[in-house]
């Protein structure tokens, strides 16, 4: 038994001189947390961009955390700042704008770049993007994947249906039509579905038409006394329309967030709308020809206005020593570059997100080779749908814009978002599934909307 | 029977003080904690907590939102125990014969019971998601219904708490198999010198002797229906449609760890809490009286 000890003794002893002996790397470098929600191959990106960047200098070690979904790394990075342990970056969705636009723990990136003085262009992205995260003339946040919702539609289903397969609708009157041929031919059991609900049929379907989704401007104008105005005419249309044609399969609802994805992979539904950043997953997975196109609209009295946006921004959190603040802005000039811009452009599918980057992605002929990754840009700008002729290297008039960009149609900015759609999908729900009509269905989403507005208001009076 | 007496005053103090110190930090602490953020309003980055006092309960107790979700909770935690009992009743008096590959039989039995809610939930909804799962699409060359739990809620409970009831039964079968064989032999073979048929013998001798096992099952099911029972409902339903799958105790999560409204969240689950501690008193006071221990 002594012995033993006397021998274990010795390797400890051992042990530590060789730690001692062992080269220290030359100047540590310090850890920038940063925690984020992205899985698969939008992981596998990320990580590619953090090593890129800590390969790049020798000073700061991004380092990526995945910490669940959107949710829970929103909820993960509350508990830590609250045990005042924060990351320094944290990736929030656009729901969660106003908690974070109001939580006080936030250093603005404008602020930031500025005191570390490292210049960012800012003026160079694009207006609807930067617009979602700015406060009074200030930008917050740094975008980072944004996308906005677009239909796809499956060219072998038009084709057997006796449709255009390089024509997808434009009206929502089209929509039906096509849908009808599409069952009346057998080419699929439902005309088309629709991802993350709320976002797509009623944000994006309010600002398409230039129609106000909530008060105050879409919530911009303050956090007291906003209400929701789903529940007017143009909201009543839509929704109304839905429910019929949910009836005839024309329409098949298939659940909140992504869930109603495999209607449109495996072929039961022959047209889709969801998120532009399902481009990538939608290349690699799915077995037929398929296509994108714009938002179907109403047509008039309603105008053409252009989409919004979704996804998420990275926020700069408080409480971290002074110094590591400047690893945060090298990285946040490194994410800002073009060059850094388009590579993650073309391996998510998520938006470029300033002018240069969208400019050397048309000079590569990117949109003419990718004409499906131009969709959410064209929809986003207001610009014509199909990228133009001028890219391909001929000489072309000035683009003349399509879509207005109105207040309607700059983005929402509303407390307990994350709630908000929750109950104005749940209504939905119970709208299509015949539980209540659609005038009590949106009265009663927005009743609740209301109130949780009105407690987040009290929650963060200033 | 012989009393144990310590001869250290201190030592048991001392013996029973991990089981103490447990209780207090993962059950007393909590719980306070739920009592005073439920009269606040909290910011969800702190900072600012503002004292309410009653109105997170008012809130909650004026909105019809609320009551679906207790109503829910009852339907869902009544439907969980008849079944799981029930099940697990029947179940356990068939294993319970003289049958060949008996212990193989009783060891599969129990396996529901070793898989997690979540990991159930999923299984579920791969079988019967009305968008890739196997089961829709079978039925739909059967009958000409369709099962669309996305959109039809009670079709949602019934599923929900199928599979509730489905991980929870293998627990029951072991606790009733335990009651089953500690019912003497010799009594059973009164009943078959009488002339007692299984029906007879099940209702007369079995029910009546093994009711302690069966009111501590539908406590403990009633009470998991109520808190535990919050895997299978995220993985499925995740609440919907509308709200007809929305219990409290999923109510409670979603609105603090998703809405991140701490104060309505502390106070739900305080009801919560009161809810099931009246439920469990009523069950003892009035339910205990039928046991035969």
């Amino acid at each position: 038994m002594k012995r033993l000890t006397k021998r274990w003794t010795r390797l400890l002893v051992l042990g530590g001189v060789l730690t001692a002996l062992a080269p220290a790397p030359a100047v540590a470098k310090t850890d920038i947390h940063f925690w984020h929600a992205m899985t698969g191959q939008l992981g596998e990106a990320l990580t590619a961009q953090a090593k890129e960047f800590n390969d790049s200098q020798s000073d700061y070690e991004v380092k990526p955390i995945r910490k669940g979904t959107y949710a829970e790394t929103l909820t993960a990075a509350i508990a830590a700042y609250r045990q005042k342990n924060p990351p320094h970056l944290v990736q929030v969705f656009e729901v969660g704008t106003q908690t974070m636009l109001l939580s006080g723990a936030v250093h603005p990136v404008q602020d930031l770049m500025k005191e570390q003085e490292i210049a960012i262009n800012w003026g160079d992205f694009i207006k609807p993007v930067v617009g979602y995260y700015m406060k009074d003339g200030k930008l917050y946040s740094m975008p980072y994947n944004s996308s906005t919702p677009i239909f796809y539609y499956n060219k072998d289903a038009f084709k057997k249906a006796g449709l255009d397969p390089d024509k997808p609708p434009k009206t929502w009157k089209d929509v039906e039509s096509y849908a009808k041929k599409i069952l009346a031919a057998g080419a699929a059991k439902c005309g088309f579905s629709t991802g993350w609900p709320s976002w797509t049929m009623m944000e994006n379907m309010h600002a398409t038409h230039d129609q106000p989704f909530a008060t105050k401007n879409n919530g911009f104008g303050g956090v007291d006394g906003v209400e929701l105005l789903i529940n007017r005419e143009f909201g009543q249309k839509h929704v109304g329309q839905l429910a019929a044609w949910q009836k005839d399969n024309v329409y098949s609802y298939g659940g909140r967030a992504g869930t109603a994805d495999p209607k449109f992979v495996n072929g039961d539904c022959a047209m889709y709308i969801q998120s532009s950043a399902l481009i990538g997953g939608f290349t690699k997975g799915v077995k037929f020809d398929w296509g994108t196109g714009e938002l179907p609209h109403w047509g008039a009295p309603y105008r053409k206005a252009t989409s919004i946006i979704g996804g998420a921004t990275l926020w700069v959190l408080k409480g971290k020593p002074a110094a590591e603040y400047k690893g945060v802005a090298r990285f946040l000039a490194f994410l800002a570059r073009p060059e850094t811009q388009m590579w993650w452009h073309v391996n998510t599918g998520y938006l470029a997100v300033s002018n240069t980057a969208v400019k050397n992605l048309e000079q590569g002929y990117h949109f003419v080779k990718n004409p499906k990754q131009y969709t959410a840009f064209a929809q986003l700008t207001g610009l014509p749908a199909t990228p133009p002729a001028a890219l391909a290297g001929k000489k072309a008039a000035p683009l003349k814009p399509e879509r207005v960009a109105t207040a309607n149609s700059s983005g929402l900015r509303l407390g307990n978002f994350v709630q908000i759609r929750d109950a104005i999908e749940g209504e939905l729900e119970n709208i299509f599934g015949g539980k209540k009509t659609v005038k009590q269905g949106l009265d009663d989403a927005v009743a609740k909307s209301n109130a949780l507005l009105k407690d987040f208001a009290a929650t963060h009076k200033p | 029977m012989k009393r144990t007496v310590f001869p250290n005053r201190w030592l048991p103090y001392l013996l029973v003080l991990p089981q103490v110190a447990v209780t207090v930090v993962f059950f007393f602490w909590p719980a306070w904690k739920s009592l005073y953020l439920s009269l606040f309003k909290s910011p969800p980055f702190g900072g600012r907590d503002v004292f309410v006092g009653l109105d997170n309960f008012t809130s909650l107790l004026t909105t019809s939102e609320y009551y679906d979700s207790v109503i829910n909770s009852f339907v869902f935690a009544g439907g969980v125990t008849v079944l799981s009992v029930a099940g697990g009743l029947v179940v356990a008096v068939l294993a319970n014969q003289k049958i060949r590959a008996l212990g193989l039989y009783r060891t599969a039995l129990l396996w529901p019971y070793g898989i997690a809610p979540a990991v159930a939930g999923i299984i579920f909804l791969f079988m019967f998601h009305p968008s890739y799962g196997i089961l829709p699409y079978f039925l739909s060359f059967v009958i000409g219904y369709e099962f669309n739990w996305l959109l039809k809620g009670w079709i949602a409970m019934t599923l929900v708490i199928l599979a509730t009831a489905w991980t929870h039964v293998g627990y029951n079968i072991a606790f009733f198999l335990a009651g089953l064989q500690g019912i003497p032999e010799s009594i059973m073979e009164a009943a078959n010198v009488d002339g007692a048929g299984p029906v007879r013998k099940f209702t007369a001798i079995i029910v009546p002797l093994i009711s302690p096992v069966t009111f501590y099952l539908v406590v403990v099911n009633m009470v998991f229906a109520f808190f535990g029972s919050f895997g299978v409902i995220h993985a499925v339903t995740q609440g919907g449609p509308g709200n007809a799958t929305e219990i409290m105790v999923f109510k409670l999560w979603k609105d603090g760890f998703i809405g991140l409204n701490l104060g309505s969240s502390a106070a739900q689950s305080v009801i919560l809490m009161a809810i099931v501690i009246g439920l469990t008193m009523l069950q003892f006071r009035y339910a205990e009286k039928k046991v035969t221990y």
